[in-house]
């Protein structure tokens, strides 16, 4: 026995991972593993982020004086550029083509997505998009606002509109693609045992999310097309000129628009749902609802997109429709805060960083969401519509929510993706700071919205100049929050200290394989027995 | 009872059916059934990227119902009628390709992927004889577009051939694709690739064929036929 017990080496060899099974570019940009892939898009939605970043940091510096510094024509294309970086090249594959690329099929069980190349083709053509969105604003940016209303955009606007569509119509595919993969891998690729039942709820968000996705994209990309063919020929449907109708244009463009927000912010409510019941050692409260609460918001989602067109032009009984299904959709999403809640209940809450993400996270999104009903109700939106009340508002959800969710998200599941830890001083201290700059950035900006203030507008009455600049330092303080986690990752990929296969003694599939997966995730087909919150084994051990 | 494993799913793979099983499956029938579900879940949004055109097809033919009648007369529907013929000719040659995969046929495969090959073309030649009338006749909105007959319409029935050429348009495009998919499946048919093992692909791009075959059966009506003539 003692002599075998020599002959195994002191140093174990580094054992063969995702990361370094296969080394050079071509590894990377010819890989079909739905690992490599997420990573791949990390790095290409963290450019972009920044690329909108610097968008906003321009032009809050406008915004300190009411008279503005840049000239009209420029702070117009300065928001549009962020509207459109931020929403469809970071916002909306930001956890889908992210955590959910990587962690959906160890969550399922599977070795990888039912659809590996489609995969990576979903990638390129996000980078093709995102080479034209690009190309738009090195040329000089669009002036049209995220949204593209016509007849603006398609006619009258001299700015690179063509280029900017044609971005957002070949990223809306790469979209389409993500959400079919998932559908079909969720439907197909469950392991034995993995029960609908069992299928952990990031997984369900991000089913839901994939649903909008497939049903909502291509209205988008049709509308996209439309607009440019309109554009090119200086005649087409959303042409006054030959009695077509510029608010169809708003109609077809909100029904997906509106579900995007839901892209938006789905995946971060599944996210928040697996830390919460991790670090509450807990199982996470009331599961079917807050697994069905995800298809529900999925599908009211398509039926509240009238409420962005209250004041324009709508009939009053249309309205009205809308400002109740719109209320509709408050009730799942307050079913997943109040069971979040309950899960932290009697748990033993644990400080960690993603947990304080998680805090963060329904502060701002219950602010967010309920600043949503002011506004799908009829009255009070007549007077906040096309104000900063709207601009904080969704910023809340979308920054507050979604922003908060996808760090939350990183730090949780960074151990796994790269087997290293961060430092965890600086990673509390920066969400301790992205907070603050959060609330300081934003929370004067529905002061300035109630008291009239209009968005979109590069100058200012001289009386708002106060909130504005306390708005553009907390802008700037949350740039800095935004930085500091970008360095430690960085950092933490070569020289953090190893993390182990579990570092939070987390209970679900993707925590029970090794850390960084090998790339076929499992080396046996795993035989699932229960889901992935089963938290209560330990209370029991502990009487 | 408590140790009881479910069984993972171990039908018996034969070596012939193995050689197509790509590595993230378990077993042929999962690839299958994931395949299929990923082709119907394509052809939904399939569905919905042409529904953009069809609701606001809806829209205007509801605003302008006079403007739309009058397009009728332009509309060369004895090619139209031809055209969904050869369409439904070319999707039951397409069906009898998926049968002959399934049989292992491989010299009827190709032949009928061929003859839907042929019919598809003889679609897109008679869509372009019809675009060139339509361009002799000054319809193409954008294009000098007049409509003497109708003069009070001549700004609302702008949006119908708006409409013609971009939903007929991007029939035409998928279509296009779809004669460049029947190539690689008749070259891939060519190299023995597919037998009774092994036929998902020729499935799966029939129904894409059938699907741009159905569009054309609500585009003809929608706009060859809204007037009476």
């Amino acid at each position: 026995m003692a002599t075998i017990a020599h002959e195994i080496p002191q140093v174990a060899p580094e054992e063969v991972n995702y990361l370094n099974v296969e080394h050079g570019w071509k590894s990377w940009l010819l890989t079909t593993d739905h690992k490599r892939i997420a990573m791949l898009y990390l790095f290409s939605i963290t450019a972009m982020f920044f690329v909108g970043g610097l968008m906003a940091v321009l032009f809050r510096i406008n915004l300190l004086q009411p008279e503005g510094i840049f000239s009209p024509e420029t702070y117009n294309r300065l928001f549009s550029m962020h509207g459109i970086v931020m929403v469809f090249l970071f916002l909306v594959p930001s956890i889908p083509a992210t955590l959910a690329n990587f962690l959906i099929p160890i969550m399922v069980g599977a070795k990888d997505l039912a659809f590996p190349r489609v995969n990576l083709l979903s990638w390129y053509l996000y980078i093709a998009g995102a080479a034209f969105t690009l190309y738009a604003i090195v040329r000089g940016g669009v002036d049209t606002g995220w949204t593209f209303y016509a007849p603006y955009s398609s006619t009258y606007s001299n700015s690179y509109v063509l280029a900017a569509a044609m971005g957002i119509f070949i990223a809306g595919f790469s979209s389409i693609l993500t959400g079919l993969n998932f559908i079909v891998t969720v439907h197909k690729m469950r392991a034995p045992g993995m029960t609908w039942g069992r299928l952990p709820l990031f997984v369900w968000s991000n089913y839901a999310t994939g649903l909008i996705q497939v049903l909502g994209t291509p209205v988008l990309a049709i509308t996209m097309l439309l607009l440019a063919f309109e554009r090119i020929a200086h005649v087409g449907i959303f042409d006054p000129n030959i009695g077509g109708d510029p608010i169809l244009f708003q109609h077809l463009f909100w029904f997906y628009s509106h579900p995007a927000v839901y892209i938006m912010i789905l995946p971060g409510m599944g996210v928040i749902s697996e830390i919460v019941s991790c670090f509450s050692k807990k199982r996470i409260f009331g599961y079917n609802f807050v697994a069905f609460s995800s298809m529900a918001i999925a599908v009211l989602s398509f039926v509240v997109w009238g409420h962005h067109m209250f004041v324009t032009g709508e009939s009053v009984y249309t309205g009205l429709a809308f400002s109740f299904l719109s209320f509709m959709v408050a009730v799942p999403s307050a079913i997943k805060v109040f069971n979040w809640t309950a899960t932290m209940y009697k748990g033993s809450i644990s400080f960690d960083t993603p947990m304080l993400y998680v805090f963060g996270f329904i502060g701002l999104f219950t602010i967010g969401g309920l600043t949503g009903l002011h506004l799908a109700t009829l009255a009070t939106d007549v007077a906040t519509h096309g104000t900063y009340f709207v601009v904080a508002h969704f910023h809340y959800v979308m920054v507050g929510g979604m922003v908060m969710a996808f760090l939350g998200g990183l730090h949780f599941w960074w151990p796994k993706m790269t087997g290293r830890l961060y430092p965890e001083g600086w990673s509390k201290f920066s969400a301790l700071i992205i907070f603050i700059g959060f609330n300081l950035t934003f929370f004067p900006q529905f002061i300035l919205g109630y008291l009239g203030m209009p968005r979109r507008y590069q100058s200012y009455p001289p009386e708002f100049q106060a909130l504005n600049v306390l708005s553009s330092a907390g802008a700037s303080i949350l740039g800095i929050g935004y930085l500091i986690p970008m360095i430690y990752f960085v950092w933490s990929w070569k020289y953090g200290p190893k993390a182990g296969n579990n570092p939070w003694g987390a209970a679900g599939l993707e925590w029970q394989i090794q850390s960084p997966p090998t790339t076929f995730n499992f080396d046996e087909t795993p035989i699932v027995k229960e889901e992935a919150y089963n938290y209560g084994k330990l209370e029991e051990i502990l009487g | 009872m408590a140790d009881a494993v479910m069984p993972v799913a171990h039908e018996a793979i034969s070596p012939e059916e193995e050689i197509y099983l790509k590595h993230h499956f378990a077993t042929p029938g999962q690839q299958m059934d994931a395949d299929t579900l990923g082709m119907w879940t394509f052809l939904i949004t399939e569905v919905l990227f042409f529904g953009g055109m069809f609701a606001s097809y809806a829209v205007y033919r509801n605003l302008y119902y006079g403007a739309f009648a009058s397009t009728s007369k332009y509309m060369n529907v004895t090619l139209g009628a031809t055209n969904t013929a050869v369409l439904i000719c070319s999707s039951l040659t397409m069906a009898m390709a998926v049968r002959s995969a399934q049989l292992s046929k491989r010299a009827q495969l190709i032949r009928y992927l061929f003859l839907t090959m042929i019919f598809g073309t003889i679609f897109l030649v008679i869509k372009a004889f019809e675009y060139h009338d339509k361009y002799v006749e000054h319809l193409i909105p954008g294009l000098g577009f007049q409509y003497e007959q109708f003069p009070q319409y001549e700004h609302n029935a702008q949006i119908l051939f708006f409409l013609y050429f971009a939903m007929t348009g991007m029939h035409a495009i998928h279509m296009i694709v779809g004669l460049g998919l029947l190539s690689w499946l008749a070259i891939e048919a060519y190299r023995r690739k597919y037998n009774e093992n092994y036929f998902t692909p020729v499935e799966m791009v029939g129904l894409y064929w059938h699907f741009v075959d159905i569009v054309w059966i609500f585009l003809f009506p929608l706009l060859y036929l809204i007037g009476d003539r």
